[in-house]
C-alpha cells in the first residue's frame, strides 16, 4: 500500500472573515469553524460553548487544561477520508494522497475530568518539553452544558476537535504542497522478494484501552473491544487511529502523535536500507487479566506468523499498562523475535525508585522517555488560554502547585507529551 | 583562590613498590604524588592537590579500622573541598580501599568525594553511595581516566547540578536523572533494534530492576473472630480530600475513621485518584473501598469486626519507594490496633 503525503507548511495563523491557506498562512473565520463543529448532534447537546484562540511558538502563552492535539489533513486522492469510521465513512485509508497542514495543530482545551488534562507552554522552560510549543495552534476551548455526564462530554469534545481539524484540513485541498513524500510497504511475499537479505521488522503499537475515558479508537472501534491485529503503517499515518484519552498528559498519545507516529516515520526511513518494514501490529492495554493474556498472546502469535526478526514495542500510559508492555515483550522474545521497547519512568521525584510497575530480564533493550516525576517550575505566562483552575489537581500537580504569581511547580507529568512513549522527543533519563 | 583537594593513592602509584610493599602504613605527604600530577594539570589552577595520603593495599585491608581513623583525622584537619581516590582500575584491594575511604570521608566528614575504577572492580559495589567514574581495567587507561575524573571533580567542587550518569560520566547510581538526548526516542529505538538484530553491542537505557517479591502470610484461620481493615491505593477519601492527597505521585497517605459508617456514599466520600475515570467511584465509593459489603459480613458474623480506621493513598504514578514507606508506617498502626488481616484494593 502506498501513500503520498503532501506537506503544506503553515507558518502563521490569523483570524479573518474568510477561510483559506495562502503563502503559508492559515486565515480562519472562527465562526465558520464553530458552525461546522456544531453540525454534530453530540456537540450540540453537550458543548455549551466553543471559543477559539491562537497560540504561536515563542509567545508568553499557557494553554490548559489540554485534551487533544490534532493535525489538520485532507484526503485529495484515493479511498477514504479523514478519521475513518468517526468523521469520514469507514473506507480503508492509507493509500492515495493526503495533504497535511504541517506546522500547526488544533488543540482542544477545557475541563473534562480535571485530573487528566495537560499544560502546553508556548515559551519558557516548559516549552522545551512539549512538541506542541513549536506549532502554530488554533485552540478551541470548550465548556460543558450543565449536568452533562462526563462520558458524553468527552465524546462530544473529541468529535468537536476532529471536526475542527477536518474543516481546517479541507482548506489545504487545492493548495500545492511544499514537499511531497511517499511511503510504501509491501505484501508478505513481495517484501521478501524485494528485500531477501534484510531483517523483517514490525512495530507493535500498544493502544491505551484501560477504558472509561482511557480509550483509543481504530476506524471508530473502541480499541478495548478489539483483538490484536495488523495495519499497514500508512493507515496509521492517514488518521485510522485517534485518541479518546484522559490520562496523565505527559505520556498520553494525542491524535497528533498517532498521525505523526515517530516509530512509523523512523522505520520508514530505514525501510529497504537496513530493514524490511513489514507492518504495524496494534494491540490493546485492557485492565482484565484475561484480556491482557489474550492480547499479548496474539501479539506474539502474529510476530511468529509473520516470520519477523524484530519488533519495536511502544507503550501508552504507565502502571497498569506496564504489565501489558512486559507481557508483550516477554512473549515475543520467547517466540525468538527480538524486541526493543519504548517506555517512560515513574522513578519518584528524587529519581531513586524503580521506574516501572513490572519488569522482566527479557526486556533488555529499553528506550526511555524520561522520569515523569521530575519536578519542574514553570514561570508565569502573560496569557492563559483556558483556565488555571485545575493546575493543583491534575496528575503531577499538588496542593499549592499554582503559586500566587501564576508560576507552577509540578511534575513533568502535567506537560502534554513530555515523556511520550512513542519516542517523539529527545528527553531521556539514566 | 583555587579549590583544595586531598588525594588518596596506594603504594604502587606512590612508587614505593608493588605487592611486596603493600603492607606500608598510611602516610601523609604534602602536595601531589604520582597520578595527582595529571589531576592538577587538568584543573589548570582552578583546583590543586594540597596533600596526598599513601597507604599500602594490604595494610588497608588488614587494618581497615585503624587506617581509616588515621586518614579521617588527617582529612578532617586539612578540610579540603574534595577528597579524590585512585583511579584504581581493576586492582581489587585498591578499589575497595578507594571506595571505602571515600565513603567514610563523605559520611563522617561531609566532604565531597570522588573515585574512579573499572566497572567490575569489587570497590564498585559502593557506586550507589559515592560517585565512581568508570575507567579502563588497567593503568594504561590513566590518560583517559585522569581528565575524566578531574572534570567531574571540578563540577562537584563548584556545586553545579549533577547531570545524568551518561552525561557526567559516573557509574549509574540508582538515581534516575532526566536529560535531552541528541536523537529522539524512536530513532534510538530503531538503532538499538538494528544492533540487537545484528548481534552488535547495545546499551539499554533502563536496566530492568530486580523485584521485591513478598510471600503471602498464612491464611487467617477463623475469620469470624478476626478484625479486618480496609486499605486502598484507589484514592478513596472523605469528600473534599481534606489532606490534599495528590491525584498522582502521592506524597502521603490518609487515615480516616469509618466507625459507625454503614456504607460510603456520594455525599461523604470520593476519589482523589487521577489515573482512572472517577465517575463510578465518586457515585459509589464502596466500589473501591467496600465498606458496605464488609458491614454485611460483620452482621452475618462472617468476620469478627471491620477496623474503625481505613488507610488510603493514590497509587497513580506513585513511586514504589513511597508506597513502601507509607505501608511500613501504617502496618505498625494496624498491628498495634490488633488488626488480623487487611483487604487492600487497587484500581
Amino acid at each position: 500500500m502506498k501513500l503520498e503525503l503532501g506537506f503544506i507548511e503553515i507558518k502563521d495563523i490569523q483570524f479573518s472573515n474568510e477561510c483559506k491557506v495562502e503563502n503559508g498562512t492559515l486565515f480562519v473565520d472562527a465562526e465558520a469553524v464553530k458552525a461546522f463543529v456544531y453540525e454534530d448532534d453530540d456537540v450540540k447537546a453537550y458543548v455549551k460553548s466553543a471559543c477559539f484562540d491562537i497560540a504561536k511558538p515563542g509567545e508568553s502563552v499557557r494553554i490548559t487544561p489540554v485534551k487533544d492535539v490534532i493535525e489538520p489533513r485532507v484526503k485529495v486522492e484515493g479511498p477514504g477520508g479523514q478519521f475513518p469510521g468517526v468523521i469520514a465513512k469507514v473506507d480503508t485509508v492509507g493509500s492515495g494522497r493526503t495533504h497535511v497542514l504541517r506546522g500547526m495543530a488544533i488543540v482542544t482545551a477545557g475541563k473534562i475530568v480535571g485530573f487528566q488534562e495537560g499544560i502546553i507552554d508556548m515559551s519558557g522552560p516548559g516549552a522545551e518539553y512539549t512538541p506542541f510549543s513549536k506549532l502554530n495552534n488554533l485552540v478551541m476551548v470548550c465548556e460543558p452544558v450543565e449536568g452533562v455526564h462526563q462520558h458524553d462530554y468527552e465524546r462530544a469534545v473529541r468529535i468537536a476537535g476532529l471536526r475542527a481539524a477536518t474543516f481546517v484540513g479541507e482548506l489545504g485541498r487545492n493548495v500545492t504542497p511544499d514537499e511531497v513524500q511517499s511511503f510504501e510497504t509491501y505484501g508478505i511475499k513481495e517484501g521478501i522478494e524485494k528485500f531477501p537479505t534484510l531483517p523483517r521488522v514490525a512495530y507493535v503499537h500498544m493502544l491505551q484501552s484501560q477504558g472509561l475515558l482511557h480509550d483509543t479508537y481504530v476506524y471508530g472501534v473502541d480499541a478495548k473491544r478489539t483483538l490484536t491485529t495488523i495495519l499497514y503503517p500508512t493507515e496509521t499515518m492517514d488518521g485510522a487511529i485517534i485518541s479518546g484519552n484522559c490520562v496523565s498528559a505527559c505520556d498520553k498519545n494525542t491524535t497528533y502523535h498517532h498521525q505523526n507516529n515517530p516509530v512509523v516515520a523512523d522505520l520508514f526511513e530505514q525501510h529497504g536500507k537496513t530493514l524490511n518494514y513489514v507492518c504495524n501490529i496494534i494491540t490493546n492495554e485492557n485492565v482484565y487479566l484475561a484480556d491482557k493474556q489474550r492480547s499479548s498472546d496474539w501479539s506474539a502469535k502474529l510476530c511468529r506468523l509473520l516470520d519477523l526478526d524484530g519488533v519495536i514495542v511502544s507503550q501508552e500510559g504507565f502502571g497498569n499498562p506496564d504489565t501489558d508492555l512486559i507481557m508483550n515483550t516477554k512473549k515475543i522474545e520467547q517466540m525468538g523475535v527480538k524486541t526493543t521497547i519504548i517506555t517512560d519512568e515513574y522513578a519518584g521525584q528524587d529519581g531513586k525508585s524503580q521506574s516501572l510497575a513490572d519488569a522482566d530480564p527479557l526486556a533488555d533493550a529499553v528506550v526511555t522517555g524520561g522520569n515523569a516525576n521530575e519536578v519542574i517550575v514553570l514561570p508565569p505566562m502573560e496569557k492563559v488560554i483556558g483556565t488555571l483552575n485545575y493546575v493543583d489537581v491534575i496528575a503531577g500537580g499538588h496542593a499549592g502547585s499554582l503559586r500566587e504569581d501564576g508560576s507552577i511547580e509540578a511534575e513533568l507529568q502535567v506537560i502534554t507529551g513530555a515523556t511520550n512513549e512513542m519516542g517523539f522527543n529527545r528527553l531521556s533519563a539514566r | 583562590m583555587s579549590y583544595r583537594v586531598v588525594h588518596y593513592i596506594n603504594q604502587f602509584f606512590a612508587n614505593i613498590g608493588g605487592e611486596e610493599m603493600a603492607h606500608v602504613a598510611p602516610e601523609l605527604r604534602e602536595g601531589f604524588v604520582g597520578p595527582g600530577l595529571a589531576f592538577n594539570q587538568s584543573w589548570k589552577g582552578e583546583a590543586e592537590i594540597v596533600a596526598t595520603v599513601v597507604c599500602g593495599d594490604s595494610h588497608f585491608a588488614e587494618h581497615e579500622k585503624e587506617a581509616q581513623e588515621q586518614i579521617l583525622a588527617w582529612v578532617k584537619e586539612l578540610n579540603p573541598d574534595l577528597f579524590i581516590a585512585g583511579p584504581a582500575f581493576n586492582a581489587g584491594r585498591y578499589g575497595y580501599a578507594c571506595a571505602t575511604i571515600a565513603n567514610a570521608v563523605k559520611e563522617q566528614l561531609g566532604i565531597k568525594v570522588l573515585t574512579g575504577m573499572y566497572e567490575e572492580n569489587p570497590g564498585a559495589d559502593l557506586k550507589d553511595k559515592i560517585l565512581i567514574v568508570p575507567t579502563a581495567n588497567s593503568a594504561a587507561g590513566m590518560r583517559k581516566a585522569a581528565p575524566a575524573m578531574a572534570k567531574l571533580a571540578l563540577k562537584l567542587m563548584k556545586g553545579e547540578k549533577l547531570g545524568a550518569s551518561c552525561e557526567d560520566n559516573y557509574m549509574p547510581n540508582g538515581i534516575r536523572v532526566n536529560f535531552f538526548e541528541k536523537e529522539r526516542g524512536s530513532k534510538r529505538a530503531v538503532k538499538m533494534l538494528l544492533n540487537k538484530l545484528a548481534d552488535k553491542p547495545f546499551v539499554t537505557e533502563y536496566p530492568m530492576p530486580s523485584f521485591d517479591r513478598v510471600a503471602p502470610n498464612p491464611a487467617v484461620k477463623d475469620l469470624s473472630k478476626a478484625t479486618i481493615a480496609l486499605c486502598t491505593s484507589g484514592g478513596i477519601v472523605p469528600k473534599g480530600n481534606p489532606d490534599h492527597i495528590e491525584s498522582s505521585s502521592a506524597s502521603h497517605y490518609g487515615e480516616y475513621s469509618i466507625a459507625g459508617v454503614e456504607a460510603l456514599c456520594e455525599a461523604t466520600h470520593e476519589t482523589a485518584h487521577g489515573g482512572y475515570d472517577p465517575v463510578y467511584a465518586n457515585a459509589d465509593a464502596n466500589r473501591v473501598l467496600p465498606v458496605d459489603v464488609m458491614r454485611e459480613f460483620e452482621r452475618e458474623g462472617k468476620i469478627g469486626k471491620l477496623h474503625d480506621l481505613f488507610y488510603t493513598t493514590v497509587g497513580n504514578g506513585t513511586a514504589v519507594a513511597s508506597a513502601k514507606k507509607f505501608a511500613a508506617e501504617y502496618a505498625q498502626k494496624l498491628l498495634q490496633a490488633g488488626v488480623n488481616a487487611v483487604i487492600m484494593t487497587s484500581t
